[in-house]
């Protein structure tokens, strides 16, 4: 009984994929993030909710560096990925992005063809011995990204050609063929119509098995549909986290109430 | 006394603005709905008064001079002038217009003061007509823009349609201005064509335009093949790419990208002085400095260096080039959206990576019209090049050598006393026309490219 008992928490340790202690973030004088611990599970889908300008993004963003490319911000606190302190000294951001990638919330495939959009990351990382080896992971990740049928015949064809959620699946599907661990999504729907966001909602349902995804998003709905956890927060605080069925049903925080039923947003 | 045809035009057009507004005004208190707001009626009466009489003094005052001068000179007695030439001719109205003025050098002749006070009366008896012609039509003007005015007028369309010719106008301007160029330059390109055939010219290996002018002098029959020159000036413009293109680009890429701001903030003005210097300081620049350090340095290698070397020119050229490449590319490559270089940092791509894979390449369409616009730059450059390349045209490619250009071969044939009926001043004409053709072929090419690339991202 009590061996069960310890293996049951062994599961738990391993599981936490991203853990986040004490994290500040100001921008200049701004200060967006405050003091927010959070631990995000591998294999599962957490979703951001939050007013905008609540710091959703940038708390999104500290968890790959990007925040390093943006001269005024400064990020404070102990963020580790898989018990690896993050911003250590020895850690190189790069090599960090390879490893959690991430997702934008406008489609930004690059002016090339759809091939090396895809064999972008594959290359600059050196993950193919061959173009053979290449050409499966280019088709592996596309097949992944639920866009393979539409762009099978066109793979030659630029990607800027494709129409905004045909884009976003491109994106995404870029971002999983450099094989990272993590995969941060910043309102990967907004600029979707619904049978898009409905394709990329079960796109995301599908990568929980093998990835620990962040999505930040705006609509309540989708966090409920596709999340495991839900992480609120409001003026750069972290609010209230837990279980998604227990913020939508049973909110422990009044402003946590008063956002998901609408009355501050 | 000039100025006052232009006071009472002003005087005219603020009378007729209150006039029409007042009126619009009085029209609006009665309570009837005004079309246009009063100050569009205002406006409308002002424009109508402005423009045609503003013409019509300028016109005016461009014609009294010539005309006046015509009646005067009409007017001398019979056989004053005898038979004298156009220019004795002219010495003579110079001297009647300076005895008007009240200049008298030693003592003229009878005809020539009763000529002079004939002038001065004629101008006193114009500025008169031209106060009254002015006067007239203001009121006329003012009269059928006060009479226009009533509640349905449509006096903001009046207003958008007057200004708009005149925005009209002004482009129209600038485009008659470039045919006109156009047209005086295929001229005398013709009657250089007479005396030289098309093909001689186009494909003649030899440019020696001395010709004799007198009829005594001694001088070779002269040649006139454009190709060692237009040569010259392509090594030139060679050689200032070579240097210019990579500076500029790399300083475009390391400020766009990899300067800290500070550092941003110092280089990127210097830059822009750089493209301030007027090009006759590059000029000294190359004479005084470049030449003669390419020089000893050659001869110290035990080269055969010329004084003035197309590597001189060219450098200095290139110098003169790379704030506008720099420009260029650093606009260029501030266009491609954040969103790109976010995407492949993401991706964990390193800055010289997204670099190279992702920027430059989108911006590549851009900076390769920044180039062109470049080169037609350095083909159509000509202080630097008359200060420090050559002047003898030799069919070489040769960067240590003394070449010529197209714009120094036409500045020196035009220099110094020339008539305007002989192949060698004509011949200053056929070179300008290539060089127009040629940059106008560059231009044309280079702005597709970049219009093309503003398309990419919309
Ligand atoms: N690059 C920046 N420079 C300065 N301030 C910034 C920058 N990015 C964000 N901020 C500030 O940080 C705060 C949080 O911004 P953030 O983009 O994280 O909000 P968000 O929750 O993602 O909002 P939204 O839902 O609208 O995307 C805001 O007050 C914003 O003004
Ligand atoms: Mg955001």
């Amino acid at each position: 009984m009590n061996d069960m008992r310890k293996i049951e928490r062994d599961v738990k340790m391993t599981d936490t994929k991203i853990t986040a202690r004490g994290v500040n973030v100001h921008y200049g004088d701004t200060h967006a993030i405050k003091d927010v611990d959070v631990d995000i599970a591998d294999k599962t889908v957490t979703a951001f909710i939050g007013p905008s300008g609540c710091g959703k993004s940038t708390f999104l963003r500290c968890l790959n560096r990007m925040n390093d490319t943006i001269d005024i911000c400064r990020v404070q606190g102990d963020i580790r990925l898989d018990g690896q302190d993050i911003y250590d000294k020895r850690v190189d951001p790069v090599q960090l992005r390879a490893k959690v990638g991430m997702v934008f919330q406008k489609p930004n495939p690059f002016p090339k063809s759809i091939y090396d959009n895809i064999a972008y990351g594959p290359r600059i990382h050196g993950l193919a011995r061959s173009k053979a080896d290449l050409d499966v992971i280019v088709e592996k990740s596309l097949r992944r990204g639920a866009i393979w049928d539409e762009v099978k015949d066109r793979l030659d064809q630029p990607g800027t050609g494709l129409s905004g959620g045909q884009q976003q699946r491109l994106c995404i599907a870029r971002a999983i063929a450099t094989e990272p661990e993590v995969l941060l999504m910043d309102e990967p729907c907004s600029a979707l119509d619904p049978i898009a966001t409905a394709q990329v909602e079960e796109l995301i349902d599908e990568l929980r098995r093998d990835y620990s995804v962040v999505v930040v998003t705006h609509s309540m709905q989708q966090a409920a549909r596709v999340s495991q956890n839900t992480a609120f927060f409001h003026l750069g605080h972290l609010v209230e986290f837990n279980v998604t069925d227990q913020i939508f049903t049973n909110p422990q925080d009044s402003r946590t109430e008063s956002y998901i039923t609408g009355r501050i947003g | 006394m000039s100025a006052l045809p232009f006071l009472l035009l002003i005087g005219a057009v603020c009378a007729g603005y209150i006039l029409n507004r007042v009126a619009a005004k009085s029209i609006r208190d009665r309570g009837d709905r005004l079309h246009s707001m009063t100050s569009y009626h205002g406006l409308f009466s002002a424009l109508l008064i402005l423009v045609p009489v503003l013409t019509f003094i300028l016109f005016w005052l461009m014609l009294q001079g010539p005309v006046i001068d015509r009646l005067v000179m009409a007017g001398l007695p019979d056989g004053a002038l005898g038979e004298r030439g156009a220019g004795a001719t002219q010495l003579v109205l110079a001297e009647i217009k300076s005895l008007s003025r009240g200049q008298v050098f030693g003592s003229p002749e009878e005809w020539k003061v009763a000529a002079a006070s004939h002038l001065s009366q004629l101008h006193q008896r114009a500025d008169w007509l031209l106060i009254v012609a002015v006067a007239a039509l203001s009121l006329l003007l003012m009269g059928l823009a006060r009479a226009r005015v009533s509640a349905d007028f449509r006096a903001r369309q009046g207003v958008e349609g007057i200004v708009s010719g005149l925005m009209v106008f002004c482009s129209v301007v600038a485009i008659f201005t470039t045919i006109g160029i156009i047209v005086s330059l295929s001229y005398e390109t013709l009657r250089f064509l007479k005396h030289v055939p098309l093909s001689e010219f186009l494909f003649g290996m030899n440019w020696e335009p001395q010709i004799p002018l007198r009829e005594d002098q001694i001088a070779a029959a002269g040649a006139f093949g454009w190709l060692p020159v237009f040569l010259g000036t392509m090594v030139i413009t060679v050689v200032a790419l070579v240097v210019a293109v990579p500076v500029g680009l790399f300083s475009a890429i390391y400020l766009n990208e990899f300067a800290p701001r500070r550092l941003r903030a110092v280089v990127k003005p210097v830059l822009e002085i750089l493209a301030g210097v007027p090009t006759v300081v590059y000029g000294f620049f190359a004479i005084l400095v470049v030449a003669p350090a390419i020089r000893s340095l050659g001869q110290s290698f035990g080269l055969d260096v010329a004084p003035n070397t197309a590597l001189a020119a060219g450098g200095v050229m290139g110098i003169m080039l790379i704030p506008f490449i720099s420009s260029f590319a650093d606009d260029a490559l501030s266009a491609v959206p954040r969103t790109l270089r976010d995407g492949a940092l993401g991706l964990g791509a390193t800055r010289g990576e997204m670099m190279t894979t992702v920027l430059f390449p989108a911006a590549l369409p851009g900076i390769v019209g920044g180039v062109l616009l470049a080169v037609s730059r350095a083909i159509g450059e000509t202080m630097i090049v008359v200060m420090a390349a050559g002047l003898i045209a030799k069919l070489t490619i040769n960067p240590l050598d003394s070449v010529t250009t197209v714009t120094v071969q036409i500045v020196t044939l035009l220099i110094g006393d020339t008539s305007f009926d002989n192949p060698k001043t004509l011949a200053a004409f056929a070179l300008g026309m290539m060089l127009f053709l040629v940059t106008l072929m560059i231009n044309i090419i280079a702005l597709r490219i970049v219009r093309k690339y503003r398309e990419a991202y919309d």
